[in-house]
């Protein structure tokens, strides 16, 4: 969807604010609403795309006025009503009214580093072979669509070179929606900083977007 | 940031609003069983203590120092970095881009904040907000800039939008003068700004 994250190109939000030895977090809160997300995702209630786009499908006043852990919490929020694991008025009261519903795991503390080093691969094997190679010219899809989506709208109806082949991925589009994972093969493709921002833009840049292979036509 | 006043009273009339929200959540999951808190103290522990950019400057001190495993790296970053037992959550799929007198690697996530954890452990706040995500692709050169960054304008600079599963590491160039230096001596000139290409390697005079 054309959310308030995908923000590529915009201008007006000002330098970059550095921080010197910044810590890790800037508040107790943070730490829980970090842990907290981790340990929900941990659950299976949800896959890491779903958990993307509850994110970033918050209103875009709300998503540009949050701070990153604020988001984080927003979207657990919808998360835990949406699976029905928590409901509005049990998040409005802050405690639990009804009986929990069932729940595939928790995570347990002594089980957390092998969590981890496990990650979520999201490389799949599929019998299709890639459409495209290394070196072919290839054009990004222009398309808006209502669901989630990784190509960003700066990258969208722009033609550039297939530079690195990643094997096929689990396709966030359709994973976020609940339809399975729908693997794909997946592409970084190479584009002009020219292509992208007009004639005028710096000739010496370029950027890659990893696409997946429906975003893509040959050129 | 908000001065953060936590003193436990019993009373959270002193909280702010997005405290209180996340309190509340935790009460409510904790209390249904779906978390236990001891898991999100590990999580924070993790992420705090054990993991960061000092992985990260491992794995470029030995790519400077072993012409074989830089080799590796740039043929298959994740199983590289993997031998050095960095592996795991958000650096599933590894890619090193070198960085060379021509050559100039910036990595970004302009959608959220997809950042090589094993490597590099969480990002800075600046590195999930708006001014980078939106201007790095768009104006890399005044965004280098703002971090004291100036390349000759002859620099190629390639952007790396990290719109997938892919985890993008830059493999700084070098400083010259660190001839014969060990590997642990190197690790100590790589920032972490410099493996997401928005700094560079520190000259040897300068942690002397």
């Amino acid at each position: 969807m054309n959310g308030a994250q995908d923000l590529g190109g915009m201008m007006g939000f000002g330098p970059v604010a550095i921080e010197q030895d910044e810590p890790w977090f800037h508040a107790e809160w943070e730490r829980r609403a970090f842990g907290l997300t981790l340990a929900m995702g941990a659950t299976g209630s949800w896959n890491i795309d779903m958990s993307r786009h509850a994110r970033e499908s918050l209103p875009p006043a709300d998503y540009l006025s949050s701070s990153y852990y604020e988001i984080w919490t927003k979207g657990v929020e919808r998360l835990v009503v949406a699976a029905r694991l928590v409901s509005r008025e049990e998040l409005t009261c802050g405690r639990s009214l009804v009986q929990p519903a069932p729940i595939k795991r928790v995570l347990k503390a002594e089980d957390v580093p092998a969590v981890l080093a496990r990650g979520g691969p999201a490389e799949r094997p599929v019998e299709q072979l890639a459409r495209f190679a290394v070196g072919d010219r290839v054009r990004t899809r222009n398309m808006h669509p209502q669901g989630h989506t990784r190509l960003p709208r700066y990258a969208r109806g722009k033609t550039g070179v297939v530079e690195l082949v990643h094997g096929a991925h689990v396709f966030p589009d359709a994973n976020a929606h609940g339809q399975g994972e729908q693997p794909q093969w997946l592409y970084t493709i190479c584009l002009s900083g020219q292509e992208l921002w007009g004639e005028q833009a710096d000739p010496t840049v370029s950027v890659s977007i990893d696409a997946w292979e429906s975003y893509l036509e040959p050129a | 940031m908000n001065q953060h006043h936590h003193h436990d009273h019993d009373d959270y009339s002193h909280l702010s609003e997005i405290e209180l929200r996340v309190r509340a959540l935790e009460s409510i999951l904790v209390e249904k069983g779906y978390v236990d808190p001891a898991a999100i103290d590990a999580l924070v522990e993790t992420y705090e203590v054990k993991v960061g950019p000092r992985n990260g400057a491992k794995v470029v001190a030995k790519a400077w120092a072993d012409p074989a495993f830089r080799e590796w790296l740039r043929k298959d970053a994740t199983a590289a970095i993997a031998s050095l037992g960095f592996i795991g959550r958000q650096g599933e799929h590894m890619v090193a881009v070198e960085n060379t007198p021509d050559e100039h690697n910036i990595v970004v996530c302009t959608l959220c904040s997809c950042y090589p954890w094993p490597v590099l452990g969480l990002p800075p706040v600046w590195y999930k907000s708006a001014p980078y995500r939106s201007r790095a692709v768009l104006d890399p050169r005044g965004v280098l800039a703002e971090f004291g960054v100036n390349l000759p304008e002859t620099t190629r600079i390639r952007i790396w939008d990290s719109t997938a599963e892919v985890r993008y590491l830059v493999i700084p160039m070098r400083p010259e003068g660190t001839e014969g230096m060990s590997e642990e001596a190197l690790a100590e000139l790589v920032t972490r700004d410099s493996m997401i290409g928005t700094g560079l390697a520190r000259q040897p005079e300068a942690v002397r």
